[in-house]
């Protein structure tokens, strides 16, 4: 069966003044209809880049390599005119959209309308009709289809740009910082009105966020990107609450688990900044603020490995870091850490790191 | 739309009331808010009328020192005559008198006699207004319709081929001179010296020949032609300017991104999306810059003696019948303003977000 | 004049060789600064253009006495035949009285650009003054202050909305004619925009934490306005005063035209007068009507480009739009 989404090696590269940027450095992802898959990361770590890079919404100033195939068929291979017949039709996308992503000045009724039109999917007839059950299904009443956007409250916009990206009835949807604007009450509506969709309706989502715990509710499987790479991926409830990887682990330790009490203690954040993407420093990327870096860091840049694989060396969680066990074809020294790694597993390797986490934090 | 159970874990509702008066709010609640918008306006306009009634006082009858002696500087005239003339200006009295008579006759629409003419102020500007009004009006919506689309055009591909040509064609003609541009256009098109036949009249909006009222509109039109053409030329490089930068603050909005994502054409996104936004800003400039259209119907209609406000202006300027001057001075600046006070009326209508 | 770094925003964390005074150091960063300023203005072709432009036409203005007789340039001494087109002798031809066109030119940019740059000086002190005043009161100077400065720029809306051209002709008419009243009269009528602009700019500055500091430390109006805010808004000011000098030539050349002028000076606008009332227009002088306008429109252009090209140096964000 063809997988709705399959990325392999995106790479996007940014051209300026001041030379090429690198923002994503070969990615990987994959999705099954009906499936739902978090992106986080923090902010800068090339995850929106991924989401526009999607449909080719990006710059011309971004350069875009790699293979997108959208059921099958490579996004980055077509032609204007089926690019445009894609978009929104094969998949949509919901924008942060609370401020800005819709039009100012016109009506929420006609900007929902507007692709319904242009892939002329329903006639001129019953584009109200349609409007009027889009908005319903996402729980505003259909009267409201003749307010202009600042007449809604934020929570209210993003179900406007829900019901949008659902006019075309798109086998995927593209979830970009959904719910990132909102506040705790209008977020935990939306998120669960985007889950009862996809259950619903059986359409994929690629859900983007910078909070672990969002993706953790609402995804089955997450993946972490740090840098313009994906770092650790694999089943959600495992990698939000046992991280292989440092940096998820950090990023996991940033927010507070509901019902657990140490988390309240638990240092929150990490030390320093990401890195520059145009200079980035030898070795894994993530070194510098890596609390357990090892000399071997600054020389190996780890690829995707197998976390807890099986006897034929196939697992659901991957994770780029040297603690992690060994994958095919490891590195020597990773051989060597391997062993602990396959006595006492990640989960070890990962406490540790919280740990050590801590004392550089608090100090 | 039915509760489904998943509906449960939503607090439904509190969604869609958390922002008051969805539709069909009380008709008092609905016509405050447009009466204060609405009054607010309208005092501002008042308030600068005056500012121009007091501007015009302190301008023609303080700044001169005395009036009449600058009106009959280098001409004969006795002592007597001079008297004669302080006493028909009313410049006998003291100055809180004059200044109740002038605004006491302006809100009579009396402003007063011209010293020229020896007729009514307001009798030769309303002779004047029809043409003025014509060339001016005719003008500025040419200037605007292709400032806006050019403009539009320079803005979406800014530093491209066409964004070059235009604003290098835009940046000649905002620094011409009006009436050189005008001038030139005489000596090229009219003047029939030279390489070039006549094709346009020199000046003048009806030829005496013309009879009837198909042959008096068909010479009017030929008469226009060039000085459209001048007033087109300078003021449609600035609204151009407008438009292209407030475009250009356009390009990188959201809502952009989200409505090529839909699936639109370039053109489109363009049209649909970002024009009417940047729509706002670029015609509260145009009627701010109103000012810039009076000043080139006043070298427009000098140059091509164009029988309107703007030469009546000239005429009055080189006597100089300050009465006159005056009169017009306070009709220009009140026009300017009474359209200002139109579009901050109008406005509304095009910005959803400050409808009141 | 304030230096255009300013003394407290840059203050030095390390002073790199401690030998040298702060004073060697200001002078030392207001260099580079300068320095750079020109480097990134190399870049901008059409500034280098609009700059080249003014300084030969500058040139010729200032040593215009050297290579012209001024006698050749009155009515009774005129070297020429009465409207002689184009020739070696001539190369742009005579006027009415037989003048030589390319020496009127030559002489009038003299007329022309002093009345549009102190024009333009008057005009950029009044905003300045006008914009800096309101921006400061606006922000911090309690309920008087905003009083002040609320009526500051409704007076300067209302000059904007006004038509220029009108106020300017109204003042040029009831004022003794002169050069000086031309300049005061374009002086006093195209500042609004300048207000403004400063206006916000100083708004931005006040925003700075370096001038909450300087009113914590006991900084008054006076000096926060001298000390700390003028020489932020400079380079706004200089950008704006650029542009402004096209557009008071253009104002310089109407009003002459509009015979508002002095008649004893000779100004571009003044020569395209005196062709206007000769005849040349419906005569179909050419030579007469094209050389002086085309000088205000190639002066006007040049300011224009020049003071876009100090813009795009000040404000990044315009970047790549020339």
């Amino acid at each position: 069966m063809t997988s709705l989404l399959d990325v392999s090696d995106l790479r996007v590269t940014y051209s300026g003044s001041a030379g090429d940027v690198p923002a994503v450095r070969g990615v990987d992802l994959a999705l099954d209809p009906g499936d739902t898959l978090g992106v986080a990361g923090e902010s800068g770590s090339g995850k929106s880049t991924v989401a526009l890079a999607l449909l080719r919404l990006l710059p011309a100033s971004a350069k875009v390599t790699g293979r997108i195939l959208l059921e099958g068929e490579d996004v980055l291979q077509m032609k204007w005119g089926r690019l445009r017949a894609v978009r929104w039709v094969g998949a949509s996308v919901v924008f942060q959209g609370a401020m800005h992503s819709l039009n100012p000045v016109k009506r929420i009724g006609d900007q929902i309308a507007e692709p319904l039109l242009i892939h002329e999917l329903v006639g001129p007839a019953r584009v109200d009709a349609r409007v009027s059950e889009l908005l319903e299904q996402v729980g505003l009443p259909a009267s409201r289809r003749r307010d202009y956007p600042h007449q809604l409250s934020g929570g209210q916009r993003q179900r406007v740009m829900i019901a949008m990206a659902l006019a075309c009835e798109p086998r995927l949807i593209i979830a970009d910082e959904a719910t990132t604007a909102l506040d705790v009450m209008i977020q935990a509506q939306i998120l669960a009105l985007l889950g009862r969709l996809v259950r619903e309706t059986g359409i994929g989502m690629l859900m983007i966020s910078h909070d672990l715990s969002v993706l953790a509710a609402t995804c089955d499987r997450v993946a972490v990107m740090y840098s313009g790479r994906i770092v650790e991926h694999g089943p959600a409830r495992e990698v939000v609450h046992e991280p292989a990887h440092p940096y998820a682990s950090a990023l996991s330790a940033a927010f507070p688990k509901i019902g657990d009490p140490g988390s309240r203690l638990a240092p929150r954040g990490l030390p320093g900044d990401p890195p520059d993407p145009a200079d980035p420093p030898s070795g894994c990327v993530f070194r510098p603020r890596c609390a357990v870096a090892e000399t071997v860091c600054a020389t190996v840049d780890p690829p995707l490995w197998p976390v807890r694989p099986d006897r034929d060396g196939h697992a659901d969680r991957y994770a780029a870091c040297v603690h992690v066990g060994t994958g095919p074809g490891s590195l020597g020294h990773a051989g060597a850490a391997s062993g602990s790694g396959g006595m006492s597993g990640p989960g070890g390797a990962s406490d540790e790191s919280g740990t050590a986490n801590t004392e550089e934090t608090s100090r | 739309m039915t509760t489904t159970p998943t509906e449960a874990d939503e607090p439904t509702g509190a969604g869609t009331t958390d922002v008051p008066a969805p539709a069909g709010p009380t008709g008092l609640g609905r016509a405050a808010p447009v009466a204060t918008y609405v009054l607010g306006r309208l005092t501002t306009a008042v308030v600068s009328l005056f500012a121009v009634i007091v501007a015009g006082f302190f301008l023609f009858r303080i700044l001169p020192g005395d009036p009449v002696r600058a009106m009959t500087e280098g001409r004969e005239v006795s002592a007597e005559q001079r008297e004669e003339l302080r006493r028909q200006f009313g410049l006998d009295q003291p100055l809180w008198q004059q200044f109740l008579d002038y605004a006491a006759g302006l809100v009579r629409l009396d402003l007063g006699i011209s010293f020229q003419y020896r007729e009514p102020v307001v009798d030769l500007i309303l002779e004047r207004l029809g043409p003025t009004i014509l060339l001016a009006g005719t003008g500025t919506v040419i200037a605007a319709l292709l400032g806006l689309f050019l403009g539009a055009r320079a803005g979406w591909r800014p530093g491209g081929r066409g964004d070059r040509i235009n604003t290098a064609v835009a940046l000649f003609f905002w620094s011409v001179p009006t009436f050189w541009l005008g001038l030139l256009l005489i000596v090229l098109l009219a003047s029939g010296r030279g390489f070039m036949p006549g094709l346009f009249p020199t000046g003048g909006m009806v030829s005496p020949s013309a009879t009837g009222p198909v042959e008096t509109a068909l010479s009017t039109a030929r008469h226009m032609v060039l000085p459209v053409l001048t007033m087109v030329a300078v003021i449609y490089a600035q609204y151009l300017m407008i438009m292209r930068s407030s475009l250009m603050d356009e390009k990188g909005a959201d809502y952009l991104v989200t409505a090529r994502a839909k699936g639109l054409r370039d053109a489109l996104v363009r049209r649909r999306h970002a024009v009417p936004n940047a729509l706002l800003p670029t015609v509260t400039l145009i009627f701010l810059n109103l000012g810039q259209v009076v000043s080139g119907v006043i070298l427009v209609e000098t140059v091509f003696s164009w029988p309107g406000l703007g030469q009546l202006f000239y005429s009055g300027l080189r006597v100089p019948d300050l009465g006159l001057v005056q009169g017009l001075f306070v009709v220009f600046a009140a026009s300017v303003i009474l359209m200002n006070l139109l579009a901050d009326l109008v406005y509304p209508l095009l910005d959803p977000r400050v409808r009141p | 004049m304030n230096s255009p770094t300013g003394p407290a925003p840059a203050a030095p964390a390390a002073p790199p060789d401690p030998a040298l005074s702060s004073r060697a150091l200001a002078r030392r960063r207001r260099r580079e600064a300068l320095v750079g300023f020109a480097r990134e203005y190399a870049r901008n072709r059409a500034g280098l253009l609009g700059l080249g432009l003014l300084l030969a036409i500058g040139l010729l203005a200032v040593t215009a006495p050297l290579f012209i007789d001024q006698t050749h340039l009155t009515i009774t001494g005129a070297p020429g035949e009465s409207h002689e087109p184009p020739s070696w002798q001539f190369p742009l031809g005579t006027d009415n009285f037989g003048r030589s066109i390319l020496d009127l030119v030559i002489w009038g940019a003299r007329v022309s650009l002093t009345v549009g740059l102190l024009a333009t000086f008057v005009s950029v002190t009044l905003g300045t003054l006008v914009g800096v005043t309101a921006g400061h009161f606006g922000s911090s100077g309690g309920v008087g202050g905003r009083i002040v400065s609320t009526v500051l720029m409704r007076v300067t809306d209302w000059f904007l909305v006004l038509p220029t051209l009108v106020l300017a002709v109204a003042l040029a008419a009831v004022l003794p004619r002169g050069t000086g009243t031309i300049i005061i009269a374009i002086g006093l009528t195209v500042w609004p925009p300048t207000a403004r602009l400063v206006r916000a700019q100083t708004l931005a500055v006040e925003a700075r934490p370096f001038v909450e500091r300087a009113r914590a430390l006991g900084g008054g109006h006076a000096h926060v306005m001298g000390w700390h805010v003028l020489p932020n808004v400079m380079p706004v000011v200089l950008a704006q005063t650029t542009l402004l000098v096209a557009t008071s030539i253009i104002a310089e050349s109407t009003l002459a035209f509009l015979g508002m002028g002095d008649p004893t000076t000779i100004s571009w606008g003044g020569i395209l007068e005196a062709a206007r009332t000769a005849g040349a227009i419906s005569a179909g002088i050419w030579w007469y009507i094209v050389p002086p306008g085309l000088a205000i429109a190639v002066v006007a252009l040049s300011f224009t480009l020049c003071g876009r090209a100090v813009e795009s140096v000040i404000n990044p964000r315009l970047k790549g739009q020339s």
